[in-house]
């Protein structure tokens, strides 16, 4: 239901961007990441070149490594299978996967899963892409506002801990106030680095908390 | 020409990043810092992205109905709404804001 209605969300904000309807299905038919879809045709709205686009795209797509190394273990997949199953390792296929039992239902959950959804995903790419075209003017109908709605709502359950609220505000603060000065799309690959400067500022964080809890040994070392 | 090589660019990068994950051994990716990073960077891209799709217009920052629909949003997502009905809130209210002001 949910990955329905983002397709749909999809095709509709793929369409209002500009892209023509074969453009957006091609997407949703060879990327196949939610994410990285609405980031590439947002960064095309925006004026970026191809490469910086489908950079922001990439970046946000690389969980999908780490996600096909859980995968990897628990389907233990033939190697000449695996170029097949790599499509399907996304976010919901994981989920899935990982909650299954026995390597038999992990295989069937993950298969299931992963051809119902890309199933369903270009269908409503397709339905929300035509729509689009129909209704002409998607601004009217509020519908630009369904991409960044679609961004926060798998932002929100990631903002956990401080160091996860740090990075977003981080983020937020380089990706508007670098966005004058710097060519369209680059100034989201420069928020990307608020997250290794964070883990760097909080490691720092953490040796000074070290050190103060233990000044003999500190003394010591120095 | 330029979307449509934006599009094989991405397509690639994405189908590979996904196979990587398969095919490489489990160890590579397992230390620690290299977890948290991956962790941490869809945060930052997310949270970049919903803030210039939110408020800028090309290269300019704007404020307008869609700030009041991400709003909106974010109400529902604090009152643990289901996905739908975030993303329902954001475009009913974008657009209601835009007919009012007209």
């Amino acid at each position: 239901m949910a990955v329905g209605l983002s397709g749909f969300a999809f095709g509709v904000t793929s369409a209002g961007s500009g892209l023509t309807v074969l453009q957006t299905c091609a997407l949703s038919l060879l990327v196949f990441t939610g994410a990285s879809q609405f980031a590439l045709v947002g960064a095309l709205a925006g004026g970026g070149n191809p490469f910086t686009a489908a950079a922001g795209a990439f970046f946000l797509g690389v969980r999908n490594a780490f996600y096909g190394l859980r995968l990897s273990q628990l389907l233990a997949l033939p190697r000449a299978v695996r170029p097949f199953a790599a499509q399907w390792v996304i976010d919901e296929t994981t989920a899935v996967a990982l909650a299954q039992p026995t390597r038999r239902s992990v295989r069937i959950g993950f298969t299931v899963t992963g051809l119902s959804l890309y199933v369903l995903w270009n269908l409503t790419t397709l339905l929300g892409a035509l729509g689009a075209e129909a209704i002409g003017d998607t601004d009217a109908w509020g519908l630009d506002a369904a991409g960044p709605a679609v961004f926060l709502a798998l932002l929100a359950p990631m903002l956990r801990t401080t160091l996860e609220r740090a990075v977003a505000g981080l983020a937020v603060l380089l990706g508007l106030g670098l966005l004058p000065v710097l060519p369209a799309g680059v100034p989201v690959l420069a928020a990307a680095l608020a997250a290794p400067f964070a883990l760097w500022a909080d490691g720092r964080r953490r040796t000074r908390a070290q050190a103060a809890d233990e000044p003999d040994t500190a003394e010591e070392k120095s | 020409m330029n979307i449509w090589i934006a599009i094989a660019v991405t397509a690639v990068g994405c189908y590979a990043v996904k196979l990587i994950g398969l095919l490489i051994p489990a160890g590579v990716l397992e230390r620690p810092l290299v977890q948290r990073l991956a962790a941490l960077l869809p945060v930052a891209l997310l949270a970049a992205l919903t803030a210039q799709q939110t408020f800028a217009d090309g290269r300019v920052l704007v404020l307008d109905a869609k700030a009041v629909g991400l709003a909106a949003a974010a109400v529902a997502l604090l009152l643990r709404a289901p996905f739908l009905l975030v993303v329902a809130a954001a475009v009913l209210v974008t657009a209601g804001v835009r007919a009012m002001t007209g």
